[in-house]
């Protein structure tokens, strides 16, 4: 198990065209991936439970990445991330 | 992507299983819920705004589902069709080729499943205030339009009785062939000309099967009904010189677009109406929109060169409607002559079904060949009762000596004008009317083609 905090930085927050992303790369992987924040936790797997967080701007996000992949997994959440949020 | 995602999946499928919603009411509770979800996210304007995507997706695939459930187009085993009740488009799109019975939760005897029903010849129940449910789907059934019963699952003595008497139907049914090729005369030499109504280009295949002496009221909507955009000249054009061609030289006498009122259709436009039945319908969009009359005229008249074809407006309530209708017939005729496109000698009539037409009748008949009396809308029109509403049925007098006089009178007018006069409404083939028809000397009688053989015997036997 892998875990790794990422701050938002986008005005949107986790809106939806990159929350749609977040979770097409997660479904890649193998590895179950929750991410977890003030509001809950969700399945990084699953778009509409992710919106339901309503993660905004600044809001501290938690990853936690746990399987056989979770290594390169984890190496690709955080460029994502810091690439689109 | 939010319809890939399980969650809303999850949540259909959770109402379909759990709370034995159909699928299109599930698809829209999850959209419904999903959406109230986001716009209760107060604290986040963005994700409030989401709650419309939602609303949208699962809206558009109501829709889909919608249509898919009517979608009668392809029915592959032999069925009895059960629905609470089944609108003009669905009818108008329906395989019928497997379809043994209808049986209607609402409707009426004059309502378009009923309609439809008799055109082809199928039996149908309707109007037995009972829901239709898919708990039903698979289980036998024994529809008896005789007796407006339904029978599901019913025992082996019952099922037995109602083979033999299926039986019997047949045979007379057969017996009925041989009168097929025999002219529609009463005992004493009273002529009167059997034609058919039909509403596709099967219904004319059963008119010559049922040696129909014509096709009496060729409805063109179904080349309209059910589409998404207007037919073509040409469409149009193959439908009428088919039919033609058909009917080898025996008088087609085709309608022209009588849509409005209860039979819809979405590319027209045509506007919510407060009392449809009494707005935009029939002649009224023609001479509105004279463009969209004209195509079909071009495609009647030549198609007329294939053929003997009559044309025919209906909902008339005035000379001068005729006189407008007639104008822009000559037009098109005009137009064809001077691109040398070749048609054929086109009797020209009018439906006299509303009282308006009936009590201007001796006018009316100066302008045209001959008169075609809708006796359905002539019925509702004179009585001011809806003929789809079941309410009505304890007050709606099918033989209403009203509306019989109107027809008394029509036929009167018409042949001091030598205008020939047809009956093209359901009271056609009403055996109780047959002898007043034919003592009033009605000229034809347009029936359904399931019809003709059993009114053809009717007939002989009259003196």
């Amino acid at each position: 198990m892998v875990q790794f905090s990422y701050v938002i930085n986008d005005e949107l927050g986790l809106h939806a065209r990159p929350a749609g992303l977040l979770v097409k790369l997660a479904s890649g992987f193998t590895s179950t991936i929750t991410l977890k924040c003030e509001n809950g936790e969700a399945d990084a797997k699953r778009l509409i439970a992710l919106m339901k967080l309503g993660i905004q701007k600044g809001s501290n996000v938690q990853f936690t990445v746990a399987g056989d992949d979770e290594k390169e997994a984890v190496a690709a959440l955080e460029q994502f991330m810091k690439e689109k949020l | 992507m939010l319809l890939l995602d399980p969650d809303f999946e999850d949540a259909v499928k959770d109402e379909i299983i759990g709370q034995h919603s159909n699928a299109v009411f599930a698809v829209k509770k999850a959209g419904k819920d999903l959406a109230d979800f986001f716009s209760a996210m107060e604290d986040n304007e963005y994700m409030q705004q989401r709650c419309a995507d939602f609303l949208d997706i699962s809206d558009r695939i109501a829709r889909v589902l919608e249509n898919a459930d009517c979608n009668l187009s392809t029915i592959d085993e032999p069925v009895i069709l059960m629905a609470d009740d089944l609108t003009p488009g669905e009818t108008i799109q329906m395989d019928t080729t497997n379809v043994l019975a209808f049986v209607t939760g609402g409707g009426s005897v004059n309502s378009h499943t009923a309609i439809l029903a008799r055109s082809i010849g199928i039996t149908a129940v309707v109007n037995t205030g009972v829901e239709a449910d898919t708990k039903l789907n698979g289980h036998m059934g024994i529809v008896d339009g005789d007796m407006g019963r339904v029978l599901i699952d019913p025992e082996d003595e019952i099922l037995e009785k109602y083979e033999e008497k299926l039986k019997k139907y047949n045979d007379e049914k057969k017996s009925l062939e041989e009168l097929r090729t025999v002219s529609t005369v009463t005992r004493s030499g009273r002529k009167i000309d059997l034609y058919a109504n039909v509403g596709n280009i099967q219904d004319v295949v059963r008119a010559v099967d049922s040696g129909a002496d014509g096709i009496g009221l060729f409805r063109s909507e179904f080349l309209y009904i059910g589409k998404a955009d207007f037919p073509s000249e040409e469409e149009q054009f193959e439908s009428y010189k088919k039919a033609a061609e058909l009917m080898n030289g025996k008088e087609v006498i085709i309608r022209t677009l009588d849509i409005g009122a209860d039979k819809k259709a979405d590319y027209l436009n045509l506007g919510k109406e407060e009392n449809p039945a009494m707005g935009m319908r029939a002649i009224r969009i023609c001479l509105k929109h004279p463009e969209i009359f004209k195509t079909q005229l071009r495609a009647i008249y030549r198609a007329s060169a294939f053929g003997t074809i009559s044309v025919m407006f209906p909902m008339i309530t005035s000379a001068h409607e005729v006189e407008r209708a007639l104008q822009i017939t000559d037009d098109v005729k005009k137009e064809l002559s001077d691109k040398s496109i070749r048609y054929g000698e086109v009797k020209r009539g009018i439906m006299i079904e509303t009282p308006a037409a009936a009590v201007m009748s001796d006018i009316l008949a100066e302008k045209v060949d001959f008169f075609s009396i809708g006796t359905n809308d002539l019925t509702q029109y004179t009585l001011a009762m809806d003929r789809q509403n079941p309410e009505m049925s304890e007050f709606l007098d099918m033989h209403s000596p009203a509306v019989l006089r109107l027809i008394k009178m029509t036929v009167r007018n018409a042949h001091e004008k030598n205008v020939k006069v047809g009956i093209c409404g359901e009271l056609g083939a009403d055996p109780k009317l047959t002898e007043f028809f034919i003592n009033n000397e009605v000229d034809e009688l347009s029936v359904s083609a399931p019809k003709i053989l059993s009114l053809r015997k009717h007939i002989r036997e009259l003196e």
